[in-house]
C-alpha cells in the first residue's frame, strides 16, 4: 500500500463512502449465508467474521474498535446462531487480537494468519459450545468448516488489501 | 508490516477521550453480548421479530438464486435424459412390471380398508394444506439446522405447522414473518418427533443429531431391538403432525437406541408442503372471573 503506485490524480471515494466501505464488506460476508443450499452439516465458512478479522488485521483504523459487536448482532440475525453469541465472540476476538497487538508490533502476513487461525477456531468452537449440545457430533464438521476458513484468510487479505487501496485512506 | 499504534494522542484532550470511550463501548458491547446470549438462552423467540424482518429481506433475493440454481442444474439433467434414455425405459418397463401385481393387492386392501372405516364410522381428520412453498436457504455456516422457507404470515403460515415434502416429513415451523418462516429441520439438536415403527406401532421418538441424520429412542419399552431399514412414521402424539407422515429408516440394527436417516431431503426438495397442525392449539384460557370474596 505504498504511495509510489497508486495514481495520485485518481478521484479518492468521499471520506464517508469510504468509512462505510470496511462495514459494508462485512456485512456482504455476513450475508453469504443466503445462497439458496439447504445444508445438512455446517459447511458454509464464517466470511462475515473472516472479513472482520481481516480488515483488523490489515487496516487496523479501518473499523472502531467496538465495531465487531453490532457487526456480529447483524451477523447473528442472519446465521441462525442463538443471538448475541457473535456479539460476545467477535468482541472477545478484537479484544485479543488488541492485547497481543501490543506485545508483537512488528508482524508479518504468517504471524496475522495465525492470529486470524486461532481467532477463527475460537469463534466457532465457541458459538458451537453456545449453540449445540455437548454430544452432537459435529465436530468433524466444524474442523473442516474451520480449515476452509483458515485457508480462505490469504483470498480474505488480498480482497481487502485491493478494497483498502482503492478507498484511499490509508 | 510497520507498526500501527494509536497510544500516543497528542494533547488533544478530545482524541484521548474518544479513544477511550472507544474502549470502553467495545468492552461494553461484549457484556451486552453475554446478556442478549442469555436472554435468547431464557426465552428463544424474543428476537424472532427482527431475525424474521430481516429474513423478509433476503428469502425473496434466495428465492431467485434458488430459481436460477435451478435452471443451471436443469441443463445437465437434460443431456441426460436424451442419453439414457432407453436405459431407463427399460428399468422402467421392468419396475411396471413388478409393481402391477402389488398395485392390485393395494386396490383390493383399500377397498377394504375403506369398508371397515366405515363400519367403524371412524373421524379421520386429514391435514388441510395451507401453502406450497420453497425452502430457499438455511444456516449453512452455523450448527444448528434450519432452513428459510419463502412464505410467512401473508399466506397463513403460523409457528407451530408441520412442514412436509413428497418423501417425508421436513420440520416445523417456528418463526414467522410477513413473507418468510424459519423451519426446523428434523435432524437439527432441538427438534424430538413422536414417531413408531410402521411395522408393529413400537413408539418411539425421533430426535436430530445435528449431523443430517436423526436418534430413534424407544420410549416406555427397554431392550427393543431396531433392525436396519425399519421404517418410522409420525404418531400425531403432542397434536402436531399428522400421524402416518414418512420419518425416517434405521440404518443399522441396534438396541434401544438406532441411527436413522430421514426421508426427506432439504436440499432435493422441489416444494414444501406446510399443513395445519393436526390438533391445532386450544384457545388461550379466557380470563377466570376473580373469586368471590367471602
Amino acid at each position: 500500500m505504498s504511495a509510489g503506485d497508486a495514481d495520485p490524480f485518481a478521484l479518492a471515494l468521499p471520506a464517508g463512502r469510504a468509512r462505510a466501505l470496511p462495514w459494508m464488506t462485512v456485512v456482504a460476508g455476513s450475508l453469504v449465508t443466503i445462497v439458496p443450499v439447504i445444508a445438512t452439516v455446517p459447511i458454509l465458512p464464517p466470511f462475515g467474521l473472516l472479513m472482520l478479522l481481516t480488515w483488523r488485521l490489515l487496516a487496523r483504523f479501518a473499523l472502531r474498535p467496538w465495531a465487531a459487536a453490532p457487526l456480529g448482532f447483524l451477523d447473528d440475525l442472519l446465521s441462525g446462531q442463538p443471538l448475541g453469541s457473535a456479539v460476545l465472540l467477535w468482541s472477545l476476538c478484537y479484544m485479543a487480537i488488541d492485547l497481543i497487538e501490543r506485545r508483537m508490533i512488528l508482524r508479518d502476513f504468517w504471524q496475522d494468519w495465525l492470529i486470524a487461525s486461532g481467532a477463527i477456531l475460537f469463534c466457532l468452537a465457541g458459538g458451537r459450545v453456545l449453540a449445540l449440545p455437548v454430544g452432537a457430533p459435529v465436530d468433524g464438521a466444524l474442523l473442516v468448516q474451520a480449515g476452509s476458513t483458515i485457508l480462505l484468510f490469504p483470498l480474505a487479505a488480498r480482497l481487502v488489501a485491493w478494497i483498502d487501496r482503492k478507498r484511499g485512506l490509508a | 508490516m510497520a507498526p500501527a499504534r494509536d497510544r500516543r494522542t497528542g494533547f488533544s484532550r478530545r482524541r484521548q477521550y474518544s479513544l477511550f470511550i472507544g474502549y470502553v463501548l467495545a468492552v461494553a458491547c461484549a457484556v451486552v453480548g453475554a446478556v442478549l446470549l442469555v436472554a435468547s438462552a431464557v426465552n428463544p423467540p424474543l428476537f424472532a421479530g427482527l431475525r424474521m424482518g430481516l429474513a423478509g429481506v433476503t428469502a425473496p433475493v434466495s428465492s431467485v438464486l434458488m430459481t436460477v440454481r435451478d435452471g443451471a442444474a436443469a441443463v445437465p439433467e437434460w443431456f441426460n435424459g436424451w442419453a439414457f434414455a432407453h436405459a431407463e425405459n427399460a428399468a422402467m418397463r421392468r419396475d411396471l412390471a413388478a409393481a402391477r401385481p402389488l398395485l392390485m393387492r393395494a386396490r383390493v386392501i383399500a377397498y377394504e380398508n375403506n369398508r371397515l372405516r366405515a363400519l367403524l364410522a371412524l373421524r379421520e381428520r386429514s391435514a388441510a394444506p395451507v401453502v406450497t412453498a420453497r425452502l430457499v436457504s438455511s444456516s449453512a455456516s452455523s450448527g444448528r439446522r434450519f432452513a428459510l422457507l419463502d412464505a410467512g404470515r401473508f399466506s397463513g403460515v403460523r409457528p407451530g405447522m408441520p412442514v412436509r415434502g413428497p418423501e417425508g416429513l421436513v420440520g416445523r415451523v417456528i418463526e414467522t414473518g410477513p413473507n418468510a418462516a424459519r423451519v426446523l429441520l428434523l435432524t437439527d439438536a432441538d427438534s424430538v418427533v413422536p414417531v413408531r415403527r410402521a411395522r408393529d406401532g413400537l413408539a418411539a421418538i425421533a430426535a436430530g443429531r445435528a449431523d443430517g441424520s436423526v436418534e430413534i429412542r424407544s420410549v416406555n419399552a427397554t431392550n427393543v431391538r431396531f433392525g436396519t431399514g425399519d421404517v418410522f412414521v409420525t404418531t400425531g402424539t403432542g397434536g402436531l403432525y399428522t400421524p402416518g407422515i414418512p420419518v425416517a429408516r434405521v440404518v443399522a440394527n441396534a438396541t434401544d437406541t438406532a441411527l436413522a436417516r430421514p426421508f426427506a431431503q432439504p436440499d432435493a426438495l422441489d416444494y414444501a408442503l406446510v399443513e395445519q397442525a393436526f390438533m391445532p392449539m386450544p384457545p388461550p384460557l379466557a380470563p377466570t372471573a376473580p373469586a368471590a370474596a367471602p
